[in-house]
């Protein structure tokens, strides 16, 4: 029998310390895992929780985070419920493996504390790991705060494990914006954290020896794409099952979440569309803005990155002028990922707004409210013009010469 | 909205001490943030901790503020950092010192003309006669409850030692006194 824990009504967490409390009133069996910056918390706390008999689990330590993913599949094939953490390089490392988990259709819940990727090496925040899982076949959440990246690790456990999804979980918070800082966080009782997330009932156990079953089978053209298919099928049907899930926790705990969240944006005419702490920080400056000059600024969020939030997002921004997209990710020669798939959705919309692009705050360069409001007023010119009057791609808080690509064809 | 600033070496507790405050004023029902600058900061080297305190729920997450307070808990980092950057006029500046305002503000041209801003407390040597040990962060909490006027030392002494309470009664002890003595001696 697991010792009580104490729990307050109200605690000032980081996000690390939410998180693996989320892994601990989950009653997780298992956590395989090999520490990184800035996740390390996270299996560390799950371990002492283990060593100290507040959790009847077991905590593996391995020597890579491919071997940890590896032991996360061992372990959920097995039947247990498991998780684990990572940033960055060890994001990176685990990423063959991540294509098996989701290929597998296993429920394991990843807690990734966005990182920048070396070279140059950097330990600090931005969406580089988060972008290089996005094809991964995983389901994405995104935290904006420490509370976020506790909630949202509660309603992963039920949405991989539920039998018509099937599929691992990612939540991810921002390094050290929201992993290292405290804030307000109003947990749930065990209690009632423990009959939310219900007890996993597993799917082709490979410890069921009655009923042998076969994992990680080799499939040529013949059935390659067809299980392909099916993920992916699975993946874009899981987003009633989130729904549900969000549902029935705002039902528990008053807290709503949405797979894209809409702030300010009843009358919006220039919008920031953003993912992780960026957000709120905008949410901050599009009041601001709006009180101190009448710009009509708002803040569209992906709360889920993946499935990926076509519908809602056009539904969001569908009296919108002009879109700010914010990529925390380096995209190598290209335009960012997050503006490809928005610019994508809002293509095929009525509205048609004008949509830029801006790649901001890699490796933990500061995003202020400041910052956001230039934005917001930059849209408010290209509203006005009618066309992009900037360079399409830009970016934003960068030291030296501006630099910016492509301009609106006006010939 | 109240903005704090740290400054510090690794080492000398402003993580634990702003992360210490956000824990006792978050139980007055206020929202609070505390975070630092540092990550592969090695002991000794400057950092910089924060804390943001609000009526409301704290949305902004940039590192950039106006503090409303400095804190400087290491003495040379009053002469070597830049204390009063993105300073308002309302800035109220707590630095430890075993120097008289006077000599203090002698040495630091920034803080020229703000005497009635700048407050000095010797941290280091209350921590040492209190503690046993130089741990500034402590005695720095106790200055800045008289010195904001935020609490009565009485609520703030009971709900420090809340979060202290995993540590042994001794080092308990020595914190209640030390935040007690830099609230009496600050000035």
């Amino acid at each position: 029998m697991a010792v009580k824990f104490d729990l307050n009504e109200r605690e000032v967490w980081d996000g690390n310390y939410a998180a693996s409390q989320a892994l601990r009133q989950a009653d997780v069996d298992v956590v395989v895992a090999y520490p990184i910056t800035p996740s390390t918390p996270i299996v560390e706390n799950y371990g002492s929780y283990v060593g100290n008999g507040y959790i009847d689990g077991e905590f593996v330590m391995v020597e890579s985070e491919h071997a940890a993913m590896s032991g996360c599949i061992g372990a959920s094939a097995s039947g247990g419920r498991v998780s684990t953490a990572t940033s960055s390089q060890g994001f990176a490392l685990m990423a063959e493996v991540l294509y098996q988990a989701s290929g597998m259709r296993l429920p394991i819940v990843l807690n990734v504390v966005n990182r920048a990727l070396a070279s140059p090496l950097n330990v600090r925040g931005d969406h580089a790991d988060m972008y290089l899982g996005r094809d991964s076949g995983w389901i994405q959440f995104g935290a904006f705060n420490a509370q976020e990246a506790y909630d949202l690790a509660l309603c992963a456990f039920r949405v991989a494990e539920n039998h018509s999804v099937r599929l691992p979980v990612m939540v991810h918070q921002d390094g050290f914006i929201t992993s290292h800082t405290a804030q307000n966080v109003y947990p749930l009782t065990d209690e009632a954290a423990k009959k939310f997330v219900g007890e996993i009932v597993p799917v082709d156990d490979m410890l069921d020896f009655s009923r042998p079953v076969t994992y990680g089978a080799q499939t040529e053209e013949d059935w390659h794409f067809e299980h392909k298919a099916k993920q992916h099928k699975a993946i874009m049907d899981s987003r009633s099952v989130i729904d549900d899930v969000f549902t029935e926790f705002k039902e528990l705990t008053g807290r709503e979440y949405k797979r894209v969240e809409s702030y300010d944006m009843e009358d919006a005419d220039v919008v920031i569309i953003g993912l992780g702490t960026t957000v709120e920080t905008a949410r901050v400056a599009a009041r601001e803005l709006r009180a101190e000059t009448g710009i009509k600024a708002g803040v569209v969020a992906i709360r889920c990155f993946r499935p990926f939030p076509y519908d809602e997002v056009r539904e969001a921004l569908k009296n919108a002028k002009s879109i700010a997209v914010t990529d925390r990710s380096s995209p190598g020669g290209a335009m960012g990922a997050f503006y490809n798939e928005v610019s994508a959705a809002m293509y095929t919309s009525k509205n048609r707004p004008l949509v830029t692009g801006f790649v901001y705050g890699l490796g933990g360069r500061d995003f202020s409210i400041e910052e956001a409001k230039r934005i917001f007023t930059e849209q408010q010119a290209h509203a006005d013009a009618g066309y992009i009057t900037t360079d399409i791609q830009q970016f934003s808080g960068l030291r030296g010469p501006k630099l910016g690509f492509f301009q609106t064809d006006r010939s | 909205m109240t903005e704090i600033r740290w400054h510090s070496r690794a080492g000398q507790g402003a993580v634990s001490g702003a992360k210490g405050l956000g824990d006792v004023v978050a139980t007055t029902g206020k929202e609070v943030q505390a975070f630092a600058l540092y990550g592969s900061a090695k002991r000794g080297a400057a950092l910089r901790a924060y804390n943001r305190i609000s009526d409301e729920q704290i949305f902004n997450h940039a590192k950039f503020m106006n503090p409303d307070y400095v804190l400087v808990i290491d003495p040379a980092l009053a002469f070597t950092d830049n204390i009063e950057v993105n300073e308002k006029e309302s800035t109220k500046y707590i630095i430890t010192t075993h120097l008289s305002k006077e000599e203090l503000i002698t040495g630091i041209p920034a803080l020229a003309g703000k005497e009635d801003r700048v407050f000095t407390v010797d941290c280091v040597q209350i921590s040492l006669d209190t503690i046993g040990r130089s741990i500034p962060n402590s005695p720095m909490l106790g200055a800045f409850v008289k010195v904001s006027g935020m609490f009565e030392l009485d609520y703030f002494l009971e709900n420090m030692a809340r979060v202290l309470a995993k540590f042994p009664q001794k080092i308990i002890d020595g914190n209640m006194a030390a935040i007690t003595r830099a609230y009496n001696e600050v000035k």
